[in-house]
């Protein structure tokens, strides 16, 4: 097997941090070479820098034996390098046809010739089956054939040296399983691969060879099938990583949320939450399970007090709470810790300190006649620090813009649990985090289960709600598809369940 | 001893040096000698005691107007109608001075209310349109401003004009005036009234609210990131309508100031330009209150010495005007000389880095 690609001792640096400390790897003909690392761990950097989009501070790269200066992603293009990125860049309003060939258009005279286009897309989409229509239109399709979209249109680049930035990220498990069939056919076909992914699984079922990268630092490259899911976790974190939470047998006690069909709609009046009811009691973990953008932030957005129902009912601890205030859900006694940690969760331009009293500003011992305390505000936010491990090089004040997602996390979930809520509402709670921090945020969620509240945790990550959830709920298009226990189940029923399938069906 | 900046008063210095680098270029360009010219500048606003008690009177509508706007930036709105809630301001507060007989300290404090009233109201009722509406305050903030405008066109002549001319209202008396004897006699005469006082509260009671009160918590809260602040249980749309309010009423104030203290009656037909020279002074200022008042001054001076300048030298007093342009302009952009500082700072500390290692080194051996 040739070598397409090798870079020797790429440095890249920013501002305060090295994201690439001399890495060195090769990407060899016909294989899919995975990229494993924490968040941060300079990965994504790593294949910028061969995709054209950051310059490295030094070192060299080689596409097949020669030398070669990519200085954008036109001259990555020109080399046959291809990438898909975490997020699509598609035109929604056009179809498949015009977005893969914007930008290189065949003409015949004044005219786009979309025909032609359209012809060779479906030869390309039937040689590597991916079941590309040419002619929908992209806001008609599914994240998945985005997806594929997006591989099409490298392909129509005619690239043979393909980058996927974390793929599976948006994908149902099915999809993902048919990604791995269309990865298999492309590396068939002569294409070599570069899968950037922290998730262990995927790398043991697609990938030869993988390169482990650690705080911008090579840590090694591995066969894949020499090595077991937890020496890679090892390789990855620095430590010996445990899988799996512990969690005791607990019963769960009353009702603390109960909700009945409930109707919402969202923006442009669409209907996105069509009637759903279920409850979450005392001492269980609620998992809410779904592929992104099936009514879940609706749901959420509503729960807490920023939307409005259409219909139904909201009980918390038997009261009704469909009209009361996000601040008077607050004191009802529900917490939330937020998918969207920058946007809902803290305000980035003020510090830590300010940011821990964000929902509790207004009390007594943090304020007396319209004036804050600081003095009680720094007490009770170092208090929270350490109680939550959350790592800040400036102490309390330090602004939260400067802390990492990891210690950002912990704050917020110091601040949502030290509330002492009932009710925990946790939408993705462990997004962009890495293994040392996912491990803390999943055992504190348990530890609230343990001291009898209910907490609801809503997650696109499969192996999260399994790991964490006492029942799993699915919803599909706005509506809840079926409750099941996690003992009773299993991730591929609960894959076509989120496909919208009742288990009956399913079964 | 090392000077040491922090970025944002060091984005500001940068932006005035590019400007007054930028006025250099203009005025070496038309012809005239630039060291001439900003010579003369700085000197018709601070050679003697009375030009200096001038700059600091046109400093002082400068600080209600930037004070304003800093003030609804804190909260994420961009108050352009500084301006017409400066007319309204001014013209309740000419209103009360010229038709309610009070002793003087309590004509003054009924003018001083009357004018938040009048400048809050103006600013609040876009607040209030955006809110229930979702009308962006820059957009209802001008038409305000225009409604003012017409407004004190309408009332002026009618109710309050002045004997001999129609197109302004009556000289105020000396109670309602801000003007002092013992100020202007240590001026030596200048415009300069007890308006600087109050503005100079005015950036102490700010500052004060925004950095020690719950208010000011939930405005900057909801300032930086209203989403955020919502998901809190904040009520952002009581709390910009608030925003508003204040920055309306801080402009109204800058009206008192101005038609009671710098002028002695209000003209119709003229929308002040110290309403949108606000915005400079807080763009300046990266709306800090204290910096809303150094940057006043600033401005103030330039104003005060832009005749000298002309008539020492025939250098237009455009230029002057160009050279607060150029400062917007540059602060405004300010992450054009932030990149530059991060450049700088970086290297400084990558040099002081090496030097730990050489000594380090040193050391060991």
């Amino acid at each position: 097997m040739g070598v397409v690609v090798e870079m020797d001792n790429i440095r890249k640096e920013f501002p305060g941090v090295v994201a690439c400390d001399n890495i060195s790897l090769e990407l060899r003909q016909g294989e899919i070479h995975a990229i494993l690392g924490e968040n941060g761990a300079g990965k994504s950097t790593l294949m910028s820098v061969l995709f054209g989009l950051y310059q490295p501070d030094s070192g060299s790269i080689r596409v097949r034996g020669r030398e070669v200066h990519i200085a954008n992603p036109n001259a990555a293009n020109r080399l046959g390098i291809g990438m898909v990125h975490q997020h699509f860049k598609l035109v929604s309003c056009f179809t498949v046809t015009e977005n893969i060939i914007l930008g290189l258009e065949p003409t015949r005279g004044m005219f786009i010739d979309t025909k032609l286009a359209a012809e060779q897309i479906k030869q390309l989409s039937d040689r590597y089956g991916l079941k590309v229509d040419p002619h929908a239109l992209i806001a008609d399709i599914s994240v998945g054939m985005q997806q594929r979209v997006e591989i099409l249109k490298m392909l129509y680049r005619n690239a043979d040296i393909l980058i996927f930035d974390e793929p599976t990220a948006v994908l149902t498990p099915q999809e993902v399983h048919e990604l791995t069939k269309i990865m298999a056919n492309l590396t068939a076909e002569g294409k070599s691969i570069f899968l950037i992914t922290h998730k262990l699984r995927e790398i043991k079922a697609i990938a030869q060879r993988c390169t482990v990268i650690r705080r911008g630092q090579w840590v090694g490259t591995v066969a894949v099938a020499d090595a077991s899911e937890e020496t890679l976790a090892a390789m990855m974190v620095g430590r010996a990583v445990s899988f799996g939470v512990k969690k005791a047998q607990t019963k769960p006690g009353e009702k603390v949320l109960e909700i009945e069909n409930l109707h919402v709609r969202g923006r442009g009046g669409v209907a996105r939450v069509k009637g759903i009811s279920f409850s979450v009691k005392r001492g269980e973990i609620l998992g809410l399970a779904g592929v992104d953008g099936n009514g879940q932030k609706e749901l959420v957005e509503t729960l807490v007090g920023l939307r409005r129902a259409d219909e139904g009912r909201i009980l918390i601890n038997n009261k009704e709470a469909g009209g009361l205030s996000v601040r008077e859900r607050i004191a009802a006694g529900l917490a939330f810790i937020p998918d969207d940690r920058h946007k809902y969760g803290l305000i980035l331009d003020f510090s830590l300190e300010e940011n821990m009293i964000l929902k509790s500003y207004h009390k007594q011992r943090f304020a007396t006649q319209g004036l804050l305390n600081f003095t009680a505000i720094r007490a009770y936010a170092q208090k929270v620090i350490s109680d939550f491990d959350v790592r800040s090089g400036r102490g309390a004040g330090a602004l939260a813009r400067t802390l990492s997602g990891g210690n950002q996390q912990k704050a917020i979930l110091g601040r949502e649990i030290d509330a002492d809520p009932d009710l925990l509402i946790a939408v993705q709670p462990t997004r962009g985090l890495d293994v040392g921090a996912i491990e803390y945020v999943h055992r504190r969620l348990v530890e609230q289960r343990d001291s009898g509240k209910a907490v609801l945790l809503v997650s696109l990550e499969l192996d999260e709600i399994f790991a964490l959830s006492d029942r799993i709920a699915v919803i599909s298009n706005g509506e809840l598809v079926g409750i099941v226990n996690t003992d009773e189940t299993d991730e591929n029923e609960i894959g076509l369940m989120m496909t919208g399938l009742r288990r009956e069906a399913v079964r | 001893m090392k000077l040491r900046l922090s970025k944002t008063s060091a984005v500001s210095l940068g932006a005035i040096g590019l400007g007054l680098f930028a006025g250099a270029l203009l005025m070496a360009v038309t012809g005239s000698n630039p060291l001439a010219g900003f010579w003369h500048l700085f000197r018709g606003g601070l050679m003697n005691i009375e030009r200096f008690g001038n700059s600091l009177a046109s400093s002082t509508t400068l600080i209600f107007t930037g004070l304003s706007v800093a003030f609804a930036f804190k909260t994420g709105l961009f108050n352009i109608g500084a301006s017409g809630q400066m007319l309204m301001g001014g013209l309740l507060a000419s209103a009360v001075g010229l038709y309610v007989p009070l002793a003087r300290p309590l004509l003054l404090l009924a003018m001083f209310l009357a004018a938040s009233v009048g400048g809050g109201a103006w600013g609040a009722l876009p607040g209030w349109l955006k809110v229930k509406f979702n009308v962006h305050e820059v957009v209802s903030t001008i038409m305000m401003n225009w409604i003012a405008f017409w407004t004190v066109s309408y009332v002026v002549p009618r109710y309050l004009r002045d004997v001999f001319l129609e197109t302004q209202s009556r000289r105020i008396p000396a109670a309602a005036s801000l003007r002092t004897e013992w100020l202007t006699e240590l001026f030596r005469g200048s415009y300069i009234n007890l308006g600087l006082v109050l503005a100079i509260a005015a950036v102490a009671v700010v500052a004060f609210l925004l950095e020690r009160t719950v208010l000011g918590y939930e405005l900057k809260a909801v300032g930086h990131n209203k989403h955020a602040a919502q998901a809190a249980g904040i009520d952002i749309n009581r709390r910009m309508v608030a925003s508003m309010a204040i920055a309306g009423a801080l402009a109204g104030l800058g009206g008192f100031v101005f038609y009671a203290g710098y002028s002695v009656n209000i003209q119709i037909g003229v929308l002040p330009a110290q309403g949108f020279d606000g915005i400079a002074v807080a763009l300046l200022a990266a709306s800090s209150p204290w910096g809303v008042w150094a940057a006043a001054t600033f401005f103030g001076i330039l104003h005060t010495g832009k005749g000298f300048m002309t008539a020492m030298t025939g250098i237009p007093p455009t230029i002057a005007d160009a050279i607060i342009a150029t400062i917007i302009y540059f602060a405004a952009t300010g992450v054009l000389i932030e990149n530059v500082w991060d450049r700088y700072s970086k290297r400084h500390e990558q040099r002081a880095a090496r030097r730990r290692r050489v000594d380090l080194e040193q050391g060991v051996k």
